[in-house]
């Protein structure tokens, strides 16, 4: 359903350079849950943008559900449900049930699909005590939940997720997650989350793809991540040791990032 | 796009008539600002009965006509301005994941019903100017023409200013000066101003189409900067080409957009 | 722009923070907030002087066909013109500035009024900081321009440069004080828009920033004279032109000054007296 194939995104910042992703190559299938990892500033976000069509790759090709985003995106629209932690998507000043509606007239989906759709989603995400208010005054949970929602009333194949669990509290992870797993096993959509929370990776993720410095660093069960580094138990302690390893890495120009991995993993 | 459009503006009209006093209060503040540039005028004309050979109710119509549109202009998409804000917010990446274009998702965005106010006092102020004029009734089809052609200008200005603001996101309010600029110019008989002045306004942002060559038909006078009789009737071919330069600009906006992104 | 989130412990009740190095540190950082963002103070030079330009034929038109009006001649009707948007900046004519408006929403004001200095005088040391950035970077490109396209003049005589130099200080001493009162009002309104709409409506029209106010008719000219927004426009414009005589047009400035700042302590202990009631 997705497939980056030495994909590569580059900005002029002040007439230098910066490589946010270079040669990035992965594939997810069908039905897949890949989670992507990353310290900040790795490139997750530039890679998520590309994969909407927000952002034209400078070299190398993206493709999603057979498409390319970056010339067809509207068309890639009504087949992804794309979902920002950082900020909504939904509209700011309206009350949910309107950006609800306004999602159906956008995605052209029928009055009687809409209205099962949203009966479901309700009961499930648990909507409806605040469908009535406006964007703004929802609590950021709700707010979350209300994102999902609209992100999946068109019934999209492909579901990308930008840090879906920032900012939410125990609860509200664990409702999110459990939703996120119904969503995959049951309807097998696909799913791409990126994150810093660790506990989203255990819980959901069969796979993991580690994105350092605008590269793929690992692609792999989270199992394999854990190999990586012997003799450390937690993911916690794998990834900490990962990040500091690439950036000890960056820190000495000739040394690329995946042999750092490489070296971080014979030590 | 005309129904995703018109979709949009009826939910933000739907949510400001949940609160109808704050409405009616927001058509009123908005009526009243806008009386302020009618003020102006009428202080002119208290000391003086003409200004660059125009008399009052003739300025009057000049301005009611190119308020009219650009008051039109502005109630229907007058927040395609907002480009700057929009990348700066970050809202901009969320419009265009959705499947409809950019440019009418952020001509709706937060759609204020309550401009209408605007509209209203310039159409009063025009009805008013027209019922004293008088003007001869064969040249009369030009006043609907020339609003047409005004609304179409005003939009392609404004979004060429919206397209503008992919390049200036640091300075927004530079796009003022073509957009409230050409409200303001066009307020006035172009006679007013200097010649090159009236030759770039006519010939580069042909602002002049708006209200000045049509309405010169309409009150049947010779243009005193001594444009030909034709360039009356160009203005709809003015609209045509300056809105193709708009819709070019506008593409290139979102590509450069997408070619340049935007941090963070 | 946002307030500026440096606010000093309550508890601290250093000495030197109730002198006037305290002030003159607020006014630098007032300047330096705004000197962050030169592109925004530039368009809207830009845009003030094209304004400018297109006021300026209105006015050149109007004196061809009056000569003389309200005591002035052409070239003074122009200069006013620039010497009035180039005030559009420095004495926020559009309104706004100060910030208070949102602190007081989000309740934050609580935190400025227990500052060991006055809020009022705060905020008038930050906004002097602010006038002073815009007065050059947004106030000299529209002369510049009207010098260059119009050939408008400058005073002449230390005399005069030395009253104009007082007239922009009481200008802007007024513009504060009409402009504090405006965002206290917040605290008792729902609801801003109203006010903020009001004030831009007089702030505009009657300070003689649209037109000369020697220009309206009648007893609507002598009103206009005599309130406090000519005091903003209208009054530093004259002493520009050497067109007002020097005593009775600071007299008057001085007069608003006062009245203001007056109401504003009055509306500052109003405030105060809510925010402890309410608990914030």
């Amino acid at each position: 359903m997705i497939e980056l194939d030495r994909a590569g995104r580059s900005f002029k910042v002040r007439r230098t350079v910066v490589h946010a992703v270079r040669d990035l190559s992965f594939t997810v299938g069908r039905g897949e849950f890949v989670g992507c990892l990353g310290p900040n500033g790795a490139g997750k976000s530039t890679t998520i943008k590309m994969l909407c069509g927000i952002l034209t790759p400078t070299s190398g090709s993206v493709r999603v559900a057979g498409l390319d985003p970056s010339r067809r995106r509207t068309a890639l629209a009504r087949r992804i449900g794309v979902v920002f932690g950082q900020r909504t998507t939904l509209w700011w000043d309206l009350p949910l049930a309107d950006s609800f509606q306004l999602v159906r007239h956008l995605y052209k989906v029928d009055r009687r699909t809409f209205a099962e759709r949203l009966d479901e989603l309700c009961e499930t995400l648990d909507l409806g005590t605040f469908l009535r208010t406006p964007v703004r005054q929802l609590s950021l949970g709700q707010r979350m939940r209300g994102d999902l929602a609209a992100a999946l009333l068109h019934a999209p194949e492909v579901l990308v997720l930008d840090e879906p669990t920032i900012g939410l509290d125990v609860v509200s992870k664990a409702g999110i997650r459990d939703f996120l797993l119904r969503l995959n096993a049951e309807r097998g959509t696909t799913v791409l989350l990126t994150t810093h929370d660790l506990g989203d990776v255990e819980r959901l993720c069969r796979r993991v793809v580690l994105i350092d410095h605008g590269r793929l660093a690992f692609d792999g069960t989270l199992a394999g991540l854990m190999a990586t580094v012997p003799g450390r138990t937690t993911i916690e302690d794998v990834v900490t040791h990962l990040y500091t390893a690439g950036r000890r890495a960056a820190a000495s120009p000739a040394e690329e990032p995946a042999r750092a991995l490489r070296r971080a993993r014979d030590q | 796009m005309v129904r995703t459009y018109a979709l949009l503006i009826w939910t933000w009209t739907r949510s400001a008539a949940a609160y109808p006093a704050s409405f009616a209060l927001a058509a009123v503040f908005t009526t009243v600002t806008a009386a302020v540039d009618l003020g102006v005028i009428l202080v002119v004309f208290a000391n003086t009965t003409a200004l660059a050979g125009f008399s009052r109710d003739e300025v009057l119509f000049l301005y009611g006509a190119a308020s009219l549109a650009f008051c039109v202009t502005d109630l229907l998409i007058g927040n395609i301005d907002r480009v700057s804000g929009h990348i700066r917010a970050g809202t901009l990446d969320v419009v265009l994941i959705r499947p409809a274009a950019a440019w009418v998702q952020l001509a709706a965005d937060r759609f204020v019903p309550a401009r209408i106010g605007r509209v209203l006092q310039a159409a009063a102020v025009l009805g008013h100017s027209v019922a004293v004029i008088g003007p001869d009734w064969r040249r009369a089809w030009m006043i609907p023409v020339m609003l047409a052609t005004g609304i179409v200008i005003f939009a392609a200005l404004w979004t060429l200013a919206g397209a503008l603001q992919f390049l200036l996101t640091d300075a927004p309010e530079v796009v003022n000066s073509f957009t409230y600029g050409g409200q303001q110019l066009t307020q006035y008989p172009l006679s007013v101003y200097g010649r090159d002045l009236v030759r770039g306004v006519t010939y580069v942002l042909p602002l002049a189409f708006v209200n000045w060559q049509p309405g010169l038909y309409v009150l049947g006078r010779p243009d005193p900067c001594g444009t030909p009789e034709f360039t009356r009737f160009l203005g709809p071919a003015a609209a045509l080409l300056l809105s193709l330069l708009a819709a070019l600009a506008w593409r290139q906006g979102i590509r450069h957009y997408r070619s340049t992104g935007s941090q963070g | 722009m946002p307030h500026s989130p440096h606010v000093p412990s309550p508890c601290r009740h250093p000495p030197e923070d109730t002198t006037p190095a305290l002030y003159a540190r607020l006014v630098r950082h007032g300047f330096r907030r705004h000197a962050a963002y030169p592109g925004a103070a530039l368009a809207g030079a830009f845009t003030n002087t094209v304004f400018g330009v297109l006021r300026a034929y209105t006015l050149i038109a109007l004196w061809q066909a009056r000569p003389g009006l309200a005591g002035y001649d052409v070239a003074d009707a122009v200069t006013f013109c620039f010497v009035t948007q180039a005030f559009i900046g420095p004495m926020q004519l559009f309104g706004g500035g100060l910030g208070i408006p949102e602190r007081i929403r989000s309740g934050d004001i609580a935190l400025d009024l227990v500052r060991p200095a006055p809020l009022q005088l705060w905020a008038f040391a930050e906004d002097l900081g602010r006038a002073a950035y815009l007065l050059a970077v947004r106030g000299v490109p529209p002369l510049l321009a009207g010098a260059a396209l119009f050939g408008i003049t400058a005073p002449d005589g230390p005399a005069r440069w030395a009253a104009l130099a007082a007239g922009l200080l009481a200008a802007f001493a007024v513009s504060f004080g009409w402009r504090y009162l405006v965002a206290l009002s917040v605290c008792w309104l729902t609801d801003d828009r109203g006010v903020n709409v009001l004030s831009l409506v007089l702030t505009t029209f009657f300070s003689g920033m649209l037109l000369p106010l020697g220009l309206f008719p009648g007893a609507l000219g002598e009103v206009a004279a005599a309130l406090p927004w000519a005091a903003i426009v209208q009054a530093p414009a004259d002493l520009y032109l050497g067109t007002a005589p020097i005593g009775p047009t600071l007299a008057f400035q001085a007069f608003w000054t006062v009245v203001l700042a007056g109401l504003g302590v009055l509306g500052t202990r109003a405030i105060r007296h809510r925010v402890v009631i309410q608990g914030g």
